[in-house]
């Protein structure tokens, strides 16, 4: 005989693989998602699509041939990567850095910061679903940061131009020229693209109050960057933890307040606008003198161990090193912003549909080069 | 600037709380004994004048005799921070208490250890390989690994 219950429909859940190769997870990113219909009740990511034991491969590497593989962690912005790195070996080694080359740095660390926010605004909004046009808009704009990237190192993704001690080469002389239009017109094109933006009905009701990341949250599961400012965490290396020489310059850091989409997407943009601060201070300071410190070719750090971190545009990088007093790292470890920030992941999507579930994941910004390593 | 911890402040004042659990080890570093390590780490988060609440990073480095965890912590309030060691003589079966229950960030960074070194973490939730595929023939990032 059947009961009456077992002839009523019924739901359950199921399982959806999402990934790794899909558009919208900004590499080779994988989610195991468990639906109830269109709602989200639990996701398990998966990674290593992507690892290449880039910190094995440190191991049999010298200091100096190690940088062209930072390049390749976080590949939006390589030169962050390669600033950590290179910090973390002056570090254990005690170079001191000239003046000159300090300088340079920040000012591509930050334009760098730049870049890496054009895309990953660009891409939320992709994946918020306004196809394409606000993403060419800043894809635009990126396209001229890398001009000046490719006038220093000749290349236009993968710069390896930091070295320990420095930077591999001086600055062309039409490069401050070119820096200053930059400028100029970058302000411009933040202030256009917040008009476009900043009210814009659909990116409000898209992202405000949608995947919302309590800020205790986000400091037990040590995100840093943009996503924890969001979320009402004020902490910056830049600010807390001064490397190289930003302590001389003025800007303030950004924070959100209810930690959502909408105010990852805010704190992005004003850090932008403090980007171009810190560049318009650091162009007319700029001294002359050398651009990389006397160091061996081959270095050979004293025994021991070091961390340095960085700021880098998605969060805390850090470089973890030890030396054995040998050519080569004894063991390079790499704090991985995306991997950590993707942590809390699983609390930000849980209860949100699948098309918010793309957009929480895109808010985050991450890179499967570093993911992975 | 984030001030780091002397070795020797470290240390004096995780013995005052457990005595004996700590050693000096390098110029900021304290050497915490494996048995007393999650009551110290559980004492650093929550402990009056510590509250390092912010979990920087875990790694673990290959020494042939020894197997050594790297905890950085940061107090967000104070901005100080600590660099806590742990050592894992047993090349076989190395296990040591896991603290994702104290702080969720080390979630993954404790699978990747697991993955890479073939270290276990007792009272991980979720302790399987992150990188690497089930079944892929020893741990990588072991100084003797033959790939």
């Amino acid at each position: 005989m059947t009961t009456t219950e077992e002839l009523t429909l019924h739901t359950e859940p199921f399982v959806l693989n999402f990934g790794p190769v899909h558009p919208s997870t900004h590499g080779v990113f994988r989610m195991r998602c468990t639906l109830d219909g269109e709602v989200v009740l639990d996701i398990e990511p998966v990674f290593g699509y992507l690892h290449r034991g880039v910190e094995k491969l440190a191991e049999e590497r010298t200091y100096t041939g190690f940088i062209p593989l930072t390049d390749r962690l976080d590949y939006i912005s390589p030169m962050s990567n390669n600033l950590g790195y290179c910090l973390a070996v002056e570090k254990l080694a005690g170079i001191k850095v000239p003046e000159r080359a300090e300088y340079i740095r920040v000012i591509m660390a930050e334009l760098q910061r730049l870049a890496n926010h054009c895309i990953a605004v660009g891409s939320m909004l992709n994946d918020a679903g306004a196809y394409y046009t606000p993403f060419m808009y800043a894809f635009r704009e990126r396209e001229k940061i890398i001009d000046l990237f490719d006038m220093v190192s000749g290349q236009r993704l993968t710069y390896n131009y930091m070295r320990i001690g420095g930077v591999s080469q001086d600055i062309p002389a039409e490069f401050l020229p070119a820096l200053k239009k930059i400028i100029s017109r970058l302000k411009k094109w933040v202030e256009e693209y917040e008009v476009l933006l900043k009210q814009n009905e659909i990116l409000l009701a898209r992202a405000k109050g949608v995947g919302i990341l309590a800020k205790e949250i986000a400091v037990n599961c040590g995100i840093s960057g943009p996503v924890a400012r969001a979320s009402g965490v004020k902490r910056d290396v830049r600010k807390d933890d001064p490397y190289s020489i930003y302590d001389r310059f003025q800007f303030d850091i950004p924070t959100g307040e209810a930690g959502d989409c909408y105010d990852r997407y805010r704190v992005r943009i004003e850090e932008m606008r403090q980007s171009l601060r810190i560049l318009e201070q650091a162009v007319p300071q700029i001294p002359g003198g050398a651009v990389k410190a006397d160091v061996p070719h081959l270095i050979r750090p004293p025994a021991g161990d070091a961390y340095a971190h960085i700021e880098s545009p998605k969060g805390e990088l850090g470089y973890y090193l030890v030396s054995d007093n040998s050519i080569a790292p004894y063991r390079c470890h790499v704090r991985p912003t995306s991997l950590i920030n993707l942590t809390a992941l699983r609390e930000m999507v849980k209860g949100w549909k699948v098309a918010d579930l793309i957009l929480i994941f895109g808010s985050i910004d991450i890179t499967m080069g570093e993911v992975d390593r | 600037m984030t001030a780091s911890l002397a070795a020797r402040e470290i240390a004096a004042a995780l013995n005052a709380k457990f005595p004996g659990a700590a050693e000096e080890v390098g110029a900021n570093g304290a050497l915490v004994k494996n048995e007393s390590l999650f009551a110290v780490m559980e004492y650093l988060k929550t402990g009056e004048g510590l509250k390092f609440d912010y979990f920087n990073y875990v790694t673990a480095v290959d020494y042939y005799s020894y197997f050594e965890m790297v905890y950085q912590l940061t107090s967000l309030e104070s901005n100080r921070s600590v660099m806590i060691k742990a050592r894992c003589y047993d090349r076989e079966n190395p296990t040591l208490p896991s603290v994702t229950a104290l702080w969720q960030g080390a979630d993954f960074q404790e699978r990747e250890i697991f993955d890479l070194f073939g270290i276990k973490f007792e009272g991980h939730p979720n302790l399987k390989r992150i990188f690497l595929w089930d079944g892929f023939p020893g741990h990588p990032l072991r100084k003797d690994f033959n790939g």
